[in-house]
């Protein structure tokens, strides 16, 4: 899988022998400048944000990465404060909201974003946004409804007196 | 007793553009987009972190506190690049700097230590300008 390839280092190899493995990656670890460290993890962060509808498994990173799993899980934590499983969640729901705000179904929304199951994406929603999907979905319609309706009640009054906007002499009252 | 900062405005030469640097390159969240009439949409965004912190993307446009030439004025001031609108923060300047400048955004500093921390110095599609600095260094 492609994501496995960022992390392959073919020119030293990945060894099956543990051992050896774990030379590598204490001869890369010295060898390589942090800053391709930095361009791994960045490269492992925009692979979920564009494949966060695929099957990506997560666990199987370690057996390809030229650095351990640990490691791996260390870095991406310590650069975006939360683990790739976590992240990886995290774009799901956060794609999911766009979805749900477009006036896509539930059930689409949730095979459109990764998840296999209805119940256990309503649930993982519910737990992060504290709405259920279709709560969510009714209060931004609601929401869009009252914006094309009565748009200044969005914007705060000292920008935007409805007069000063429609007039196009906005704060000359205050001058 | 002022408690909180919730809007600040970012002058631009054009929402559209904008909307697409803050939110496809930066990854801001959009929080209003209204349409206010013909060429007057007011637009906001969050930092993805900050969703109380609104920044409202203005066009600038004559009549709207801009007057007698102003708004070219300002226009060219803008892209010229004078102002400096504010510090950004992000847990790893170079994870972000990376992937920004992967994305486009232009730097005129790269990550670079200076007394006072960890900066860098990006500008947005208008020519404002930003420094983006990482938590707990300051």
């Amino acid at each position: 899988m492609a994501f496995w390839g960022i992390f392959q280092e073919r020119s030293l190899g990945n060894s099956c022998n543990p051992k050896k493995r774990q030379f590598n990656n204490k001869v890369m670890a010295k060898n390589y400048p942090k800053i391709y460290l930095y361009k791994r993890i960045v490269q492992a962060k925009l692979f979920i944000d564009d494949h966060f509808n695929d099957d990506i498994d997560l666990n199987n990173i370690a057996d390809e990465a030229y650095f351990s799993k640990f490691h791996f899980i260390r870095l991406f934590k310590k650069i975006y404060g939360h683990t790739p499983h976590q992240y990886l969640t995290k774009v799901r729901i956060e794609n999911a909201k766009s979805f749900l705000q477009r006036d896509i179904s539930v059930t689409e929304t949730c095979f459109a974003v990764g998840f296999n199951s209805v119940s256990s994406f309503t649930g993982l929603f519910k737990k992060i946004t504290l709405l259920t999907p279709s709560a969510y979905q009714l209060k931004i319609k609601n929401r869009q409804e009252q914006i094309k309706k009565i748009p200044f009640h969005f914007i705060p009054n000292c920008f935007l007196e409805q007069k000063a906007w429609s007039q196009k002499s906005n704060f000359e009252e205050v001058l | 007793m002022i408690t909180k900062l919730n809007h600040v405005s970012i002058f631009v030469l054009n929402q559209d553009s904008a909307y697409e640097f803050y939110v496809n390159k930066l990854g801001f969240k959009v929080h209003t987009d209204a349409p206010m009439g013909p060429g007057m949409r007011w637009l906001t965004v969050c930092p993805p972190e900050q969703p109380d912190l609104e920044i409202t993307l203005m066009a600038i446009v004559d009549g709207m506190m801009f007057k007698d030439g102003a708004a070219e004025q300002m226009k060219d001031l803008v892209k010229k690049g004078t102002f400096g609108f504010g510090v950004f923060e992000c847990n790893d300047l170079n994870a972000t700097y990376e992937e920004l400048k992967g994305k486009g955004v232009i730097f005129r500093k790269p990550p670079t230590k200076e007394f006072y921390g960890y900066e860098a110095l990006f500008v947005d599609d208008s020519g404002n300008w930003f420094s983006l600095g990482q938590k707990n260094d300051n």
